[in-house]
């Protein structure tokens, strides 16, 4: 049996309560928001994209539920410095992991720290909250007309 | 009444959930079903399954028999004049459709107004807007307080001969509120406005006599009222009903069809085109015998000091805060955790076995209200318990642990 704990790491737990990377940027060149209708979650993501396709900067801000305080603070970490092309692989790993079968181990090379997430596969009803920050950095990277949702 | 045998009754609250006994309090969101609506289900299908209306043969017969059984025994639960003023649907979602698109097509247009409230269920609020974008009609929206009671004085101003009809929950599903639905209807009707009343939350939970209330639409589902799920009733006023032109067309729904005109079947079958679901309206009137074995005084009753119980202790346990607390409310106890979002209490508490919702309960409007993005929101029925309360409390101060 899975327990809470697989689910609310102690770092999940620090990053809701102190999220990184948290505000507006000012001036960003992409930005987007997001929905988890279920349950109310509610994300704007800003980023600043440079000539070489650098991710500058990034900053979140928004109303969730640890999972998903928690995931774009990580993310965010993750993610500032990086090339799109980094961000679309590493949306890739992470998805598979949030997705994977629950006795495969998380790749933890590829996703470094945002493994701890690896606890939310046990938890359908939580895999969107901590894909959502995701899909909504990719909708801003694509400049979408709508706001991302997790569907 | 008997809390032993009333638990008896439901099959599936005997289980364990991670271990714990499961406490299921997301009643708001559908109830659980008592042996004899299983049963009532089961013997349409082993027995008697057949289509009704079109059958010379036993089992067409015995459906069809069954299927207006429940017809009859809806129209007695409700105090209802007549069976032709009972329309089975899929529930309430579709009922309040059905008035909209059929009752509101013919009858709303530019410069009418809709007034609903502030507390509306969406499937009370989207149904609404669709048909003022159509015909360039106004929606009005009753304020509400702190409290989560309406603003009386102000739907005294909001009423004036522009307003066609009114819609109102009768218990809100996100609140608890009950609200005067009898004085509401009354003052309606003094501008000539029609009133539909949503009754999905409160028809398990508080009598509801059509004819005394004098409503003129009224639906529910029989999934909260211990039915099946995807089956309920509008109840309405049989010459708002003959007026309106069909919702649905199809088998049933006729009397005389050719290429060049159909003849539309009396009441109700007008309204209901199609295969119903036969099991579900034949479960939902199992349903209903068994609410009135039990009558609405023991539930009342019994419901009130459950919910006595867990306000006293909600009121005691530091960082939460109420959401609702009306005088008149009934079964909801809603709520928010400074320091844990409702999302993560549903999670946390399941691994309890204690069932709660987390979102917005279908209500945005009002989290948008009361400035939350969502609540953590414990229903009750008639088959809880106070150690069930205990359980919900103790399993919150361990989720609150876990976030200190
Ligand atoms: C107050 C209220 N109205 C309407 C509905 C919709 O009922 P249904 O989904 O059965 O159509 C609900 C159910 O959530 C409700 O609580």
């Amino acid at each position: 049996m899975f327990s809470l704990g697989d689910l609310y790491q102690e770092v999940i737990i620090d990053h809701t309560k102190s999220p990184r990377n948290f505000g507006t940027l000012d001036p960003c060149n992409h930005d987007a928001e997001g929905f988890n209708p279920l349950c109310g979650d509610q994300l704007h993501i800003y980023v600043q994209v440079d000539a070489q396709n650098t991710i500058e900067d990034i900053k979140f801000e928004g109303q969730g539920c640890s999972i998903s305080t928690a995931s774009a603070s990580l993310m965010t970490q993750a993610i500032k410095g990086k090339s799109v092309a980094d961000f679309k692989q590493l949306f890739a790993s992470f998805h598979h992991m949030a997705t994977a079968d629950l006795d495969e181990k998380p790749d933890e090379e590829a996703l470094g720290k945002l493994a701890v997430l690896a606890g939310v596969k046990e938890f359908p009803s939580r895999i969107k909250c901590a894909t959502l920050c995701w899909h909504t950095l990719k909708s801003a990277l694509e400049d979408a007309a709508e706001p991302a949702k997790t569907e | 009444m008997h809390i032993e045998d009333i638990r008896n009754d439901f099959p599936i609250l005997d289980q364990e959930i991670f271990g714990h006994p499961l406490v299921y309090l997301d009643n708001a969101a559908t109830t659980q079903k008592p042996q004899c609506v299983i049963d009532a289900v089961r013997k349409y299908y082993e027995k008697d399954n057949s289509n009704i209306h079109r059958g010379v043969h036993s089992l067409s017969e015995r459906a069809t028999r069954d299927y207006e059984a429940a017809r009859e025994t809806i129209r007695h639960f409700f105090n209802v004049k007549s069976s032709r003023e009972v329309i089975f649907t899929r529930g309430t979602t579709e009922s309040i459709n059905l008035v909209a698109s059929s009752w509101g097509g013919a009858n709303v247009s530019e410069g009418d107004e809709i007034l609903i409230s502030h507390m509306e269920h969406h499937s009370n609020i989207v149904p609404w807007q669709m048909l003022c974008e159509r015909t360039g009609a106004k929606l009005k929206v009753i304020p509400m307080h702190e409290s989560g009671e309406l603003d009386m004085v102000a739907y005294a101003d909001l009423l004036s001969t522009r307003t066609k009809l009114v819609g109102i929950v009768h218990m809100s599903n996100a609140l608890g509120t009950i609200n005067p639905i009898k004085s509401m209807i009354e003052q309606a009707h003094a501008v000539g406005a029609k009133v539909l009343v949503d009754g999905a939350q409160a028809a398990a939970h508080i009598a509801t006599d059509i004819q005394a209330l004098d409503v003129d639409f009224y639906a529910t589902s029989a999934h909260k009222m211990y039915g099946p799920t995807g089956v309920g009733v509008l109840i309405a006023k049989e010459e708002l009903l003959e007026a309106m032109p069909p919702y649905q067309g199809g088998g049933d729904m006729i009397l005389m069809v050719t290429f060049e005109k159909t003849q539309y079947n009396a009441l109700p079958h007008k309204f209901e085109a199609g295969t119903p679901n036969i099991a579900g309206v034949i479960g939902f009137g199992a349903a209903l015998r068994y609410i009135e074995s039990i009558g609405f005084a023991s539930i009342v009753k019994r419901e009130k000091e459950l919910l006595i119980y867990a306000t006293q202790q909600a009121e005691t346990f530091t960082g939460l805060r109420q959401i609702g607390t009306a005088k008149d409310k009934a079964c909801v106890l809603s709520f928010v955790l400074d320091t844990v979002h409702p999302h993560d209490l549903g999670t946390i508490l399941d691994r309890e076995g204690v069932a709660i919702r987390a979102g917005h309960h279908c209500a945005m409007p009002v989290m948008q209200f009361y400035q939350v993005p969502a609540t953590a929101r414990a229903s009750f029925s008639i088959y809880n318990t106070e150690q069930e309360v205990d359980a919900l409390f103790a399993a919150l101060g361990k989720a609150r642990q876990m976030f200190a």
